[in-house]
This record gives structure tokens, C-alpha cells and sequence, in this order.
């Protein structure tokens, strides 16, 4: 059964002409990791303000377990590429933010604050500054925080985009590791083929102009990662090799299709 | 993963920067103590010459010596202390006011379209006023008493404190927000846990800017009308041509305007930590 359900979803910005999202139809549920692949204006950033209830819809009807979405909720986690934490207050307090928010008591905040900095492997980090952290760790940081406040269901948007790629490789086996120990469903978009495919259960190929989805793909690496394959080997299969091939064909055949049409 | 290298990082790095920090802070404060050290050196000598007459230009020691005696006897019916702490008060109270207000009008206006188109041009249209201009209006409404001198002093004080907090509010990260709200945030609870301590910066800074303006308006009101006062010490000497106590006088507010300065910075530096890092 899904839990998070987008129907004839379709936004566009006021002003201009063509819609960012048209017609778009997905749902996710438990077990998933959905992932939104496409380049640059193919809408996928609207897609996840729009489940994040950042923004709404200009048509189609979005529910979480049945209930309508209205604007940002603490049922929806959502983990940002750039650092979205708050300065002013230590780690510790930035995981247990959500909680504090929701008026849970401190001792009871921060030992699930505590909990959730272990499993992002940040245990001895609770009174670090935020300005004292690396790019990844704050990253990390950040996962802790959309986790501790317990969401349904876990929006990334882009969240490796800023790093570099040997941290972005170990945030990635790091996200697997934390999505089979919470069993979260998560909705992730990004720009990075490889990652994309490494990642998703389920993944979707965005195409601009207006933003569609072109391809709907079911995948295994990450529950091959998660059932103890290394991710080099994985990454190295040619199975691997040959999906993210695909992938990457059907993004510059879209592409083309496009560049044909404006000369048509 | 980099979690290694922070450490090691952070302890390579606090013996050599520091070291480096306090060698060229050492040497800026010695070129300024030497320039202050030269420059009370040309006053008296010019002074122990008797080059200058000591109704222009009385000489150190006597200014010193005045120091004690008004520490300790007074002038004008009240001891040094009395007048400083007639000003400070004055101050104090206008300073208390215009936080206490300044601060909420100023997250409504960077908060607020309706407050802002309210708000912003009665701030804008009476700052560039200078305070001693409407100096005679308030006199004509509330008299020549305390509430006069504080109610001008707090005006003076209330501009820069709200423009900054409006500039603060208004150039809060929207990534922080939105993330507050997907936590589950309410209006309120985003401008106490997000917006308040992003604008704080701005806020100090504005509270800077008040205070300095806000001393000068203070001393030059009480030179104006006063009892009381480190303006109407100063005034009141002068028209008897006591120059020592106007000396005095003038040092001391130059030094109380300083400490005031220094004061803030360090408040600054302790309640935000996080400006001017790389975050």
C-alpha cells in the first residue's frame, strides 16, 4: 500500500508560460527508495518543494497515508543540499530541533538526539559547533535531524550534490545503511546517474519542457549493498555498468528530442 | 571519512594561529598606546612650558588633580560620579526602551508587508533628523524634566535598532526556514528558534550604531537643559571658564563612549559566535 500518493500532479510558476510539472502520477511506499533523476529545468526540484508542501500545485492531489498535503509538516522530513542547520545551536540541539519544536521534554529529546547521532556514525560530535563540521558531516548532521523528529517518510533533496566524490560515495552507502536500519520510505532527487542508480529501488527519469516522467525503473543494487555486496563490486557489475548506460542514453535521447524540436 | 581530520586539524592549527594573531595585535597596540603615550607628552610640555595659558589649556596634573577633587568634593552640588551617573542612567533607561521596542517593530517590519508599509517611511522620514532639530518640540510638549532627555535619547537609539533588525529579519536564509517548517515550526516558534537569533548579528550591530548616536545626542541634549549631567558639568564650567572641568568632562565621555563601544563588541563576540564563520 502506498503511503505517500501524487495524482495528475501539475505546477506552474505564476508568469510563465510553460508549467514546470505536468501530469505527473507517483506514489511510494514502505520498503521504497524513490529516486527522481533528470538534468537541470526538468522539474525535480519542484517535484520535491511540492510533496514537501513548500509549494502547491496548480492542479492534481497529494496525499500521505490518504490525508491531503498542506503546506510543510514534520511528517514529511526533508534533508537539504546546502547546510540547513542552525548555527546558534550545537549539534546535539540542532538533531533534537524537530522534538523541541513538538515540545518534547530535553532529557527525552536528547537521548533520542543521542541515538540518532550514533546512527549516523556522529556519537562524539553532540557539542561540536556547526561551523567546526565538514561538508559531509553536516550532511550527516542534517539526516539525523529530519530523522530524530520521526517523519513518515524522508524528502532528500540533492543531499550529496555539494560534496566531493569520495565523501559523496561513503554518504552513500551511509544513507542505505540508515534507510534499512530505520526502514524509512525516501524520496530523493538528484543530477548523479551513477548514485541514482546505485541507490533506488524505484527510480523515475525526469524530461523537461515541460517536467515529465519518461521512465519508470525498478532496481536492486541497494538492497544488493544492504544484503553485505560491497558497493565497488556493485558499482563494478556490468549489470550495474549497463543500467546506468541505459540511463544515461535515455537522458541524451531525451535531450536531442528536445534540441530537434527547437530547430523543427 | 573526514570526521578524522577535524580534530587533528583543529590542534595542528591553535598553537600557530593564535601566536601569529596575538604578535600582530601586540604590535596595532603598540603604534595606538604609543600615539596616546606622544600625544600626553605634547600636552605637557606645551603645558610645563607655559606656552599656552592654563585658561585655554590647563595642564595635565591640574586636570588630574580637579579628577580627585571632584571625585571627592563635587562641582555643581554633585561629585563626578553623581553626573556620570546621571547621564548613565538616562541612557541606560532610553536604551532599555528602544530594545524593548525597537526590536519587535523591526521583526514586523522585515516580517510583515502591512507593518512595513506602515512602519518604514514614519522611520525613514524622522532619522535623518538630527535629534537636536525636534530637540525644542519635545521640550514644548514634556517640559524640561528627565522624561524630555530620555524620550530624545530613546528616539535617537530607536532607528537604528529597528532598521537593523528589519535588515536582519528580512536576510534570513530561506533554506533554515523552510527546514524549521518541514520540522514542524509554527509562525511563532520560526521567529523565536530561526528568525530572532539569524537577525541577532544585525541586531548588535544595530545596538552599536544606537548607543554611539544615542551618547552624543545625550550630552548635547544636556547641554541644553540640564541639572544634571556629564553635558551640563561640561556647560556649566565653561561658562565660568573653569577649563579644567571641561577638559575633565570631555575625557570623561570620550572614555565612557569607548567603553561603551569595546563593551559591545565583546557582547557581539560572545553572543555570536557563528557570524563570520564559514558555515
Amino acid at each position: 500500500m502506498a503511503l505517500l500518493e501524487l495524482e495528475r500532479i501539475s505546477a506552474q510558476y505564476p508568469g510563465a508560460a510553460e508549467p514546470v510539472l505536468a501530469d505527473i502520477n507517483l506514489s511510494l511506499g514502505p520498503q521504497q527508495l524513490l529516486v527522481a533523476l533528470g538534468p537541470s529545468g526538468s522539474g525535480k526540484t519542484s517535484l520535491l518543494n511540492l510533496i514537501a508542501g513548500f509549494v502547491t500545485p496548480s492542479a492534481g492531489r497529494i496525499s500521505l497515508d490518504g490525508v491531503p498535503v498542506q503546506g510543510p509538516g514534520a511528517e514529511r522530513g526533508v534533508v537539504f543540499q546546502d547546510d540547513a542547520l542552525l548555527p546558534w545551536q550545537d549539534v546535539l540541539a540542532n538533531v533534537a530541533f524537530g522534538l523541541e519544536l513538538a515540545g518534547v521534554p530535553r532529557p527525552e529529546r536528547e537521548r533520542k538526539a543521542r541515538e540518532m547521532l550514533a546512527l549516523v556514525d556522529l556519537a562524539d560530535f553532540g557539542t561540536r559547533r556547526i561551523w567546526q563540521l565538514s561538508g559531509g558531516q553536516k550532511q550527516r548532521v542534517g539526516l539525523a535531524r529530519a530523522l530524530a523528529a520521526d517523519p513518515r517518510v524522508l524528502l532528500m533533496d540533492e543531499p550529496f550534490g555539494a560534496l566531493d566524490a569520495f565523501t559523496r560515495e561513503q554518504m552513500q552507502e551511509l544513507l542505505l545503511q540508515v534507510w534499512q536500519r530505520t526502514a524509512k520510505p525516501v524520496f530523493l532527487i538528484t543530477h548523479d546517474i551513477e548514485e541514482a542508480v546505485f541507490l533506488a529501488t524505484d527510480l523515475i527519469l525526469l524530461a523537461p519542457n515541460p517536467g515529465q516522467i519518461v521512465e519508470r525503473l525498478q532496481l536492486d543494487f541497494g538492497q544488493r549493498y544492504a544484503a553485505g555486496e560491497s558497493a565497488r563490486a556493485i558499482k563494478s557489475d556490468p549489470r550495474f555498468i549497463e543500467t546506468r548506460e541505459h540511463v544515461l542514453s535515455r537522458v541524451f535521447s531525451q535531450r536531442s528530442a528536445a534540441v530537434r524540436q527547437e530547430f523543427a | 571519512m573526514s570526521s578524522l581530520e577535524v580534530p587533528v586539524a583543529a590542534k595542528r592549527s591553535s598553537p600557530s594561529t593564535p601566536a601569529v594573531k596575538i604578535r600582530r595585535s601586540l604590535s596595532t597596540r603598540w603604534i595606538s598606546g604609543l600615539t596616546l603615550a606622544t600625544l600626553l607628552l605634547l600636552w605637557w610640555a606645551v603645558t610645563a612650558a607655559e606656552w599656552i595659558e592654563p585658561l585655554f589649556l590647563p595642564s595635565p596634573e591640574a586636570v588630574l588633580a580637579k579628577a580627585w577633587l571632584l571625585l571627592t568634593q563635587g562641582y555643581m552640588e554633585s561629585t563626578l560620579w553623581q553626573h556620570l551617573g546621571a547621564s548613565l542612567g538616562r541612557i541606560g533607561l532610553a536604551l532599555g526602551a528602544a530594545i524593548a521596542t525597537a526590536i519587535p517593530i523591526g521583526i514586523a517590519i522585515g516580517h510583515n508587508r502591512i507593518a512595513r508599509g506602515i512602519l518604514d517611511p514614519l522611520i525613514e522620514f524622522y532619522r535623518p533628523i538630527p535629534p537636536l532639530a525636534y530637540l525644542p518640540l519635545i521640550v514644548i510638549w514634556c517640559g524640561i524634566g528627565e522624561l524630555s532627555k530620555v524620550l530624545l535619547i530613546y528616539l535617537a537609539i530607536f532607528a537604528p535598532i529597528a532598521i537593523a533588525t528589519a535588515t536582519g529579519v528580512r536576510t534570513v536564509d530561506p533554506t533554515k526556514l523552510r527546514a524549521a517548517q518541514s520540522l514542524g515550526a509554527t509562525r511563532a516558534q520560526l521567529i523565536r528558534h530561526v528568525i530572532l537569533p539569524s537577525a541577532l548579528p544585525d541586531i548588535l550591530t544595530g545596538v552599536r550604531i544606537g548607543l554611539g548616536v544615542g551618547w552624543s545626542t545625550l550630552v548635547a541634549a544636556e547641554l541644553i537643559a540640564a541639572t544634571s549631567g556629564l553635558g551640563f558639568m561640561v556647560q556649566s564650567a565653561a561658562q565660568f571658564l573653569v577649563t579644567d572641568v571641561v577638559v575633565l568632562g570631555i575625557l570623561v565621555i570620550a572614555l565612557i563612549a569607548f567603553a561603551l563601544e569595546m563593551g559591545l563588541r565583546a557582547l557581539q563576540r560572545k553572543l555570536v559566535p557563528w557570524h563570520g564563520q564559514s558555515h
